[in-house]
């Protein structure tokens, strides 16, 4: 494949992934009259954003009383301090003000008898600072984000976004300044090679779940956006940090929303105890995600597991009405059937903590501009949603807060690259002559290599590796060996062989690119997790446990910072956390209870 | 488009959707079942594989029965698929 072969088309902006972020981001822009390409993998509303099940959190008060600054206090809490105060106050700010946006692109919420948006209670959500539970998630029964991704694909179809669709995302373009220039990506249907020249380059493109081996997330989230920009010389920020869904069927990894929990389900343990009582007095079932993981690996670790094996405990919801099982968690029950093989009215489901959510990604502000090492932007690149770190999660986030996070954050990216080329700041400049050589070369290597490694095996390899040595309780041990194992990993993958050469619909070179992605996620995420010597949200470590001085294993005197993956050297280099909200006081640092 | 192009366009759309429960339903069926189907019931799964995860999972668990009698064939070997 020479040079001449990458044609080249021109946009004022490019967005990457057509899930809620990259369809909330192309709103924005379309809407203004920017020529706007969308690139998604696959059709945008077969995104994983479909898979949201539990709700949309925002203030609006409309069962009780609620307020965003609380709101912004169980975020910052959720995120065990470790998310920035500035953009957190932003989002939770500007919750109510995009649901009832979405509601008006026609959303199709639950509603209350008078007619309000109905809101249901879910882990984490208190009123007045921590007090007491309060009912703030807003949902379309367990729907949520399939009716999310709808409504925004059909105000989209209305603005004109143009959509390139099975085409795969392959390398950032940057210039020698550092400038993002677009992209180069590859249409699966012919095989080939274009750069999409754009003023702004936004990436949506989502999580890598798909990095471990027992996961919820769908086979797309392959980290698409976070290995282009790893290869572009962008450092990954706070990769350690996962979310395990304390809610996994066993064995199939499929959910099982929180919303279950709060409808009023129950973890019980072999000797049918409501085990969250020892571990939460208050919020019991409802407790953070990574509170809860950890109650429920502990039950297991000590014996009380159900099951031969006794490797699961059990989600029991057999108490509540039919009528509300069928009316409220309809979907909970075909997945039962399906993947455990139990029908959720007459018996309980085993589940156990399965990898969920990724709370690191891109650094971004909260303006949604990708931030460098020194937190001045990149210009002409932009990212939100699960791929992004603005940092609103920090070390674990609150459920709900996914699904707001890619609505703010997408409407805040697609303002921000409005702004920046109205005023001039971005516009479209000359591509340099190599512009595609490296992703020319990666390409070239995947079609010539000879006795190489299966790709398949290679991500087998890869996925049992991180669970492993970087699940969700992490050993030091483990942690150093993972390290050592993930390079052999990445050695391999630099070498993986396909049998396929062909141009049209070559599926095995396109898993081939998505490993090539996968292994960046990893590598950072191990290095990551290794370094940091305090248990801290999501990322809880055997050997740094809870004592008087560090509550829950937290060393807020050395490890109160984020980390920075350079791909370059496999180095690390860390940031301070902002502490400084936009309007109002510092939440201070406190010990994370629930 | 040749067979094996048209195979891998299917693996790709039965393996890249929104769910996981549907990448792992799907992607069994098209390794187990999908070679044994004849060219009816063959073209009566891409169909089904063309449609929304939300739109065919009710069809999979049986809350709705398909209008066309080909797709109730594939779905009675779908709806066994048992991924545990």
């Amino acid at each position: 494949m020479s040079k001449q072969s990458v044609a080249v088309r021109k946009f004022d902006a490019v967005i990457v992934g057509a899930g809620g972020s990259g369809l909330r981001a192309a709103i924005q822009l379309s809407e203004a009259g920017l020529k706007t390409a969308v690139l998604s993998k696959v059709f945008p509303t077969r995104s994983h954003t479909v898979a949201a099940q539990g709700g949309v959190s925002a203030s609006l008060g409309n069962s009780e009383e609620d307020h965003w600054h609380w709101h912004m206090y169980d975020t910052v809490k959720g995120s065990d301090w470790l998310g920035d105060q500035d953009a957190i106050e932003y989002m939770c700010r500007k919750a109510p003000e995009v649901v009832v946006e979405l509601e008006h692109f026609g959303m199709p919420f639950d509603r209350t008898d008078e007619g309000k948006i109905y809101q249901r209670p879910f882990g984490g959500h208190m009123s007045n600072f921590g007090e007491k539970p309060v009912r703030r998630a807003c949902a379309a029964a367990d729907r949520t984000g399939h009716a999310m991704l709808h409504a925004l694909y059909q105000r989209n179809v209305r603005a004109n976004t143009q959509f390139f669709v099975e085409w795969m995302a392959l390398d950032l373009i940057r210039d020698q300044s550092g400038e993002v220039l677009g992209v180069i990506a590859l249409e699966m249907e012919t095989g080939e090679v274009v750069a999409f020249h754009s003023k702004a380059t936004v990436f949506a493109t989502g999580g890598a779940g798909r990095i471990y081996y027992s996961s919820t997330n769908a086979f797309i989230n392959t980290g698409d956006g976070l290995g282009m920009a790893a290869r572009a010389g962008i450092a990954l920020e706070d990769m350690e940090f996962w979310q395990f869904h304390p809610t996994g069927v066993a064995g199939a990894g499929v959910l099982i929303t929180e919303g279950v929990r709060g409808e009023g389900g129950i973890l019980r343990n072999s000797t049918n105890e409501r085990f969250m009582e020892r571990y939460a007095p208050n919020a019991k079932d409802l407790a953070s995600r990574d509170v809860v993981s950890r109650a429920m690996v502990t039950e297991i670790n000590e014996g009380r597991g159900c099951g031969p094996n006794k490797d699961f405990v059990l989600l029991d919801i057999t108490h509540l009405d039919p009528a509300t099982i069928m009316k409220r968690l309809p979907g909970i029950r075909e997945i039962s059937i399906q993947f455990a093989g139990i029908d959720p009215i007459k018996a309980p489901i085993p589940v156990v903590p399965t990898c969920h959510y990724q709370m690191g990604g891109v650094p971004t502000n909260y303006k949604g501009q990708v931030v460098g090492d020194d937190g001045a932007p990149v210009r002409g690149f932009y990212a939100a949603g699960e791929v992004a770190c603005a940092s609103v999660h920090g070390a674990n986030r609150l459920g709900t807060n996914s699904l707001l996070d890619l609505l703010v954050f997408g409407k805040a990216s697609g303002d921000t690259v409005i702004d920046d080329v109205r005023s001039g700041e971005i516009g479209l400049r000359d591509l340099p002559a190599d512009f595609a050589d490296r992703t020319l070369a990666r390409l070239n290597r995947l079609n010539t290599q000879t006795g190489g490694a299966s790709v398949n095996e290679c991500r087998l390899e890869l996925q049992r590796t991180m669970q492993k040595h970087c699940g969700v309780f992490r050993f030091k041990d483990m942690l150093v060996e993972g390290v050592a194992k993930i390079i052999e990993v990445e050695k391999a993958v630099a070498h993986t062989e396909i049998k396929d050469k062909s141009q049209v619909w070559n599926t095995a070179r396109v898993e081939a690119l998505e490993l090539d992605n996968l292994v960046e996620v990893a590598k950072a995420t191990m290095v990551s997790a290794e370094a940091r010597k305090e248990s801290r949200g999501a990322h809880v470590r055997d050997d740094a446990p809870d004592t008087p001085a560090n509550p829950n294993g937290r060393d807020d005197a050395n490890w109160h910072k984020h980390t920075l993956w350079h791909r370059e050297g496999n180095r690390l280099s860390y940031k301070p956390v902002i502490m400084k909200p936009l309007s109002v006081e510092t939440i201070a640092l406190k010990t994370r209870s629930y | 488009m040749d067979d094996r192009e048209k195979l891998n366009r299917l693996r790709w759309r039965c393996t890249r959707r929104a769910m996981l429960e549907m990448d792992l339903l799907l992607g069994e069926f098209l390794e187990r079942l999908y070679p044994t189907l004849d060219a009816a019931q063959a073209d009566a799964f891409v169909t089904m594989a063309d449609m929304e995860d939300l739109e065919l999972w009710p069809l999979v668990n049986g809350q709705r029965e398909p209008d066309d009698p080909v797709q109730a064939e594939v779905l009675a070997l779908l709806r066994n698929v048992r991924v545990k």
